[in-house]
């Protein structure tokens, strides 16, 4: 095989946001890259919710707009926080998110990475499919030299090899490039996509045209657990999912399966859901360890981008931006040292992680570093006390019922103080509050 | 309890139903290695994995069947430390083909 004799500038395992960013940059410069993937097609392994950041992807292909599969535009998102029977709700809306070129789009991940991997092969790279790299190739001094994958014996060469093989991860840690993700740093979620007539999402939503809604919610859903559910409307489907922190499932009784049933038909969601069609059932793990998560990011010939460096900010949902941007740095990265010859050494591509530094990725990350530990310490308060009380705050306060309201008033204070003492609320605003700054 | 909590459970065989697959036929991607007595995170599996593709035997060892797998290594990182399961991604092609991901 041709292939094999062949020494590429660059190998990209995996063909998700990260590894596409990263191949068609390179590929876009001028550089031979080799992109493996394992699935049929870029996008046949891959779930998310799926949102799609604009920002990220404009700074790769500026366009993208003509002709990426994209189903709604956002121009509404609901934050709520439920208990059993109610969700009180944060919504914006504005007009402002009808604009020329939309900030936010849903999308369905099998059709627009199959889009965005068209990409990287029109700007000249080559991509295997239903290849899975099996481990990496060292030189005697431990330079990263290739990949090893499941369709031939013979090692594939590359100068650089950059790892975005996604959440597992599992090339990266057999060869002890980094540790084994830990359970109380990952979120399992699990996901069914819905159909629906699109004037019926739109009639239940409020939409007009591509105008899209999401729901991002939090409270007793997870039962105790660290997680949150959302609700995103496509074009002529709904995505709904819920995820929790894989330890926390292991403490509980409760299925992924059972949990997104219950989640389903809470009274504010089975409404939004009623007569569709379900089509597919989906799991991933997310991961959520935030900033002090991030492992080793470069060594000798190798970098890691997206998912496989824990590049997920859990806070505000945002993960394939994370990923796109990762991957177009380590690109960018790869791309000056080759025009330069300079060697892909550990200090040369120590250069990724300066670079990241300057970009929203690291900021952001590093501005919540505290809040995973937090949530995830506090959980039966964040996920279930404090929604149980404002609900039924809220309750006490809308109801009509011949109570004065500075009865109701006193009563709504006293269950907040007898349900968590006045020291524990303050003690997690501040610490909500310090983690957040 | 109210309503919510009490929703009938759901048969996740009718989920997985709905999903395409190119099972490669004899050679399993997920193994459970031989024990006698499981761990409580290879046990938990019996209810963690989303697929449900883990169950006790009569004899109570945990035996997995992978061709319902979504692929989402839930069981990998649960048993990383007792080394229980032998996890490895389907061989290129084959395992669950997502529609819509």
């Amino acid at each position: 095989m041709a292939m094999t004799e062949e020494k590429f500038d660059a190998i990209v395992v995996g063909a998700g946001p990260s590894g596409n960013a990263a191949a068609y940059v390179m590929a876009k410069e001028g550089l031979n890259v080799l992109q493996i993937e394992r699935g049929e097609y870029s996008g046949s392994k891959n779930v998310q919710g799926a949102i799609l950041y604009s920002d990220a992807l404009e700074q790769i292909i500026p366009d993208f707009r003509e002709d990426a599969p994209l189903e709604r535009h956002v121009t509404e998102q609901r934050m709520w926080m439920m208990d059993d029977k109610s969700h009180t709700g944060m919504h914006y809306r504005s007009d402002d998110f009808n604009e020329e070129k939309p900030n936010r789009y849903t999308i369905l991940r099998a059709q627009f990475d199959k889009w965005f991997n068209a990409k990287v092969r029109e700007a000249g790279a080559l991509v295997l499919y239903e290849t899975t790299v099996t481990e990496l190739v060292k030189d005697l001094k431990g330079q990263v030299v290739g990949v090893r994958t499941d369709r031939s014996g013979s090692p594939i060469m590359a100068n650089v090899v950059i790892l975005a093989e996604g959440v597992n991860g599992l090339v990266g840690q057999r060869s002890g490039l980094r540790d084994e993700v830990a359970p109380d740093t990952v979120a399992l979620a699990v996901k069914e996509m819905h159909f629906l007539p699109r004037e019926t999402i739109e009639a239940r939503f409020n939409l007009s045209g591509n105008e899209g809604a999401v729901i991002e919610a939090m409270g007793t859903i997870t039962k105790g657990m660290t997680g949150t559910g959302f609700l995103y409307t496509n074009e002529e489907s709904i995505s709904v999912g819920i995820g929790c922190i894989v330890s926390d499932f292991a403490d509980s009784e409760v299925t992924p399966y059972a949990l997104l049933e219950a989640f389903k038909s809470h009274p504010s969601i089975k409404p939004l859901l009623a007569d569709s069609e379900c089509k597919e059932y989906a799991a991933h793990l997310i991961p959520e360890g935030g900033y002090k998560a991030i492992p080793q990011l470069y060594g000798n010939g190798w970098i890691v981008v997206g998912d496989a460096g824990q590049f997920v900010n859990a806070v505000h949902r945002e993960g394939s931006n994370l990923a796109m941007t990762t991957g177009r740095v380590a690109a960018e990265t790869v791309i000056a040292l080759t025009r330069k010859r300079e060697e892909m050494s550990a200090a040369n591509l120590a250069d990724y992680a300066r670079r990241l530094e300057q970009t929203f990725v690291m900021k952001d990350l590093k501005k919540y570093k505290g809040i995973p530990a937090l949530l995830h310490g506090n959980k039966r308060n964040f996920f279930g006390t404090y929604p149980q009380l404002v609900s039924q705050a809220m309750q006490t306060w809308f109801r009509v019922d011949g109570v004065d309201k500075k009865s109701k008033e006193k009563a709504i204070f006293r269950n907040f103080r007898e349900t968590r003492t006045i020291f524990g609320m303050l003690g997690d605003a501040f610490k909500l509050v310090r983690a957040w700054r | 309890m109210s309503e919510v909590m009490t929703a009938p459970s759901a048969k996740v065989e009718e989920k997985l139903f709905q999903n395409r697959y190119l099972v490669d036929a004899g050679r399993p991607h997920i193994r459970v290695k031989q024990h006698s007595v499981p761990s409580a995170s290879l046990l938990a599996m019996t209810r963690l994995c989303p697929a449900g593709c883990y169950s006790v035997t009569e004899s109570g060892q945990v035996e997995v069947v992978a061709d319902g797998c979504l692929e989402c290594g839930t069981c990998r990182i649960m048993t990383k430390r007792t080394g229980e399961v032998e996890w490895n991604y389907p061989r290129g092609g084959f395992g669950v083909l997502y529609k819509f991901g």
